[in-house]
């Protein structure tokens, strides 16, 4: 207690002192910063920024996983272009693409729209919606694998979804809409309560309806958090794995191939590592090129999205 | 994506939803209950078939596969829990669970406290290393960091997956961590300086305190992420006695692939703690969730 009053007298003295002492404790406080960060730093350049611009470098050569790793420039790239499997898989992520921006963003909008019209039982609601949300991609995949070609609506109806090379795609999507639209639908629905009351009890008193509502006050007020998860959406289902993987590990006939499970059977069934870093490398361009766009309009341009 | 993140969570304050709660208009459609319990009939209406398909016989299953069960067959979650080494897999996923709640809290508590508390230099340009990292999917450095794994003997070991969790699960939670101790008014950890307080007092004795709630979050959201999991634990743990329940339970469904009763209990009892989880602290799982889906 001494030595602070001491330094506090100190501190009050109009000298040439305190700022010394300022910038003393300024730079210690930097030291220690810098300390602390280490951590993160360190496990982050191991299992992230190390292996990922590894993945830049092995993309370019003709490593098996094992042995040497020839440079072969860019004739992974080139093989991309040719190779049956990789468009195949391409496809089927546009078209997942497609599904995830209408489907789940569809439900969510029209669940979170009505939601944000009820005067009670709305917490409930948005919490029924959100468990399938923190149900383990493994659970879900297991549930509506025994629902749609085991023992539920498949043995019902007599079709095995997930068999069958023309239905499994969307079957497997069906898994994934159940998991992503109720938390699409609680931020959704959290956008729409800060939308200001008064946009509504003027366009009320201007005799528009629910739907006129819905489309001229509401979806213009959220748009930004429409145009990010709709971002997001893009983003996921280029990533996707999970779900194919374990209801149909890319089959039947490869009908459910999409990028993520060709990247891992390339790199760990045929030992194509460099071949299997290319698509990792591509994945990630996509996500980024389409951040950065968005970045770019936002930030650049100003656009409002 | 820093505004983003910003605007995502100032969408989920509450202030605004009670004022529309307030006005919200008095007659509503009744169509609007319709379609919402049938929203609500899509989301639970597989997890409830799930429970009656594990309380089925496999021939009541086959005969009926959508209804009530009869004869709640209960012996079928003991069967399952033995058969698809539920015990062991519960036990792996609380050391990894565990270990990587640890670790993040851990790492990203003092990385954010250098950011937020301690002028820390550059660290707009950290700032940004965080986000562009938390945005790297995971395709991009899984197949290299399989092979360094297999080198430096971190394959197939409980550490070497709890080490990868931390990397990939930190800059969110630093990222979320940070912006709950810019909120702490810096006059306090400036008056226990001139008391004499050192670093690590100020950030055990004053900082750590006020900020406990955002860690609670962290913690919630990290144990959630690790426990569900599935790409990297399939990669990186091979050996039975090593799997998290996830793994366990993916190798049982793998085995048993027709035996749906014994699948849809095991499967259930890998959702129940979660579930029992988030029915306790139903909001802070849907804030700090919908948080972290906002930053990517």
């Amino acid at each position: 207690m001494t030595t602070s009053k001491a330094e506090l007298v100190r501190a009050a003295r109009p000298s040439a002192r305190p700022q010394a002492r300022a910038s003393r404790m300024g730079r210690r406080r930097a030291i220690w910063a810098t300390a602390f960060i280490v951590p993160l730093l360190v496990v982050n350049v191991c299992v992230i920024a190390g292996p990922g611009l590894m993945s830049v470098y092995y993309s370019m050569t003709d490593w098996q996983g094992f042995g040497p790793a020839n440079f072969i420039g860019f004739a992974n790239y080139v093989r991309m272009f040719g190779d049956a499997d990789f468009l195949t898989a391409l496809l089927h992520n546009l078209i997942w693409t497609a599904i995830f921006l209408v489907v789940p963003m569809g439900m969510a909008l029209l669940g979170a729209y009505l939601l944000s019209r009820l005067r009670r039982f709305a917490t409930l609601f948005r919490a029924l919606y959100f468990i399938p949300y923190i149900v383990a991609s493994v659970v879900s995949s297991t549930i509506w694998s025994s629902l749609l070609a085991g023992s539920g609506i498949g043995s019902v109806i007599g079709i095995n979804f997930l068999g069958n090379p023309s239905t499994a795609l969307p079957a497997v999507a069906v898994a994934n809409v159940w998991t992503r639209w109720g938390f699409l639908a609680v931020i959704f629905f959290a956008a729409m309560q800060s939308v200001n009351p008064s946009l509504y009890e003027a366009s009320s008193l201007d005799g528009a309806s629910t739907m006129q509502q819905f489309f001229h006050v509401t979806l213009p007020s959220i748009r930004p958090t429409l145009m990010f998860m709709g971002l997001m959406s893009v983003i996921w289902s280029f990533l996707v794995f999970d779900w194919i993987y374990i209801m149909t590990q890319g089959g039947p006939a490869g009908s459910t191939e999409v990028l993520s499970t060709l990247l891992y059977r390339e790199a760990f069934t045929s030992q194509e590592a460099g071949y299997a870093s290319a698509i990792g490398v591509v994945l990630a361009l996509i996500s980024g090129v389409i951040v950065g766009g968005y970045q770019f309009l936002r930030a650049r341009k100003g656009w409002d999205i | 994506m820093s505004a983003l993140t910003a605007s995502g969570r100032g969408v989920v304050t509450t202030d605004a939803q009670r004022t529309r709660k307030r006005k919200a208009p008095g007659a509503i459609n009744p169509i609007y209950y319709v379609i919402l319990i049938a929203l609500v009939a899509f989301s639970m209406g597989p997890i409830v078939l799930s429970l009656f398909a594990a309380l089925k016989t496999q021939s009541q299953l086959a005969a009926d596969p959508l209804g009530l069960p009869t004869s709640p067959q209960w012996g079928n979650f003991l069967v399952a829990w033995t058969q698809a080494n539920m015990a062991a897999g519960f036990l792996n996923s609380i050391i990894i669970v565990g270990g990587t709640v640890i670790g993040v809290s851990v790492i990203a508590g003092l990385a954010a406290y250098a950011m937020a508390r301690l002028d820390l230099p550059f660290s707009g340009g950290f700032m940004g290393y965080l986000l562009v990292s938390s945005a790297l999917p995971i395709q991009l450095f899984l197949v290299p960091l399989f092979f360094l794994w297999t080198k430096l003997g971190l394959y197939d070991t409980q550490i070497g997956l709890i080490i990868i969790y931390c990397a990939t699960l930190s800059p969110f939670a630093t990222l979320l961590l940070r912006s709950f101790m810019i909120s702490i008014p810096r006059d306090f950890d400036d008056a226990a300086r001139i008391d004499g307080a050192g670093e690590l007092r100020v950030l055990f004795r004053i900082v750590l305190p006020i900020a406990w709630p955002g860690f609670l979050t962290i913690a919630l959201i990290t144990a959630l992420d690790a426990y569900n999991e599935f790409l990297l634990a399939q990669t990186f743990i091979q050996s039975p006695d090593k799997m998290p329940v996830s793994i366990a339970l993916y190798s049982f469904r793998e085995g048993f692939s027709q035996n749906y009763v014994l699948i849809s209990a095991a499967g259930w009892l890998m959702l129940l703690p979660m579930f029992v989880l988030f029915l306790i602290l139903q909001r802070r799982f849907v804030d700090g969730i919908s948080a972290s889906g906002l930053t990517g």
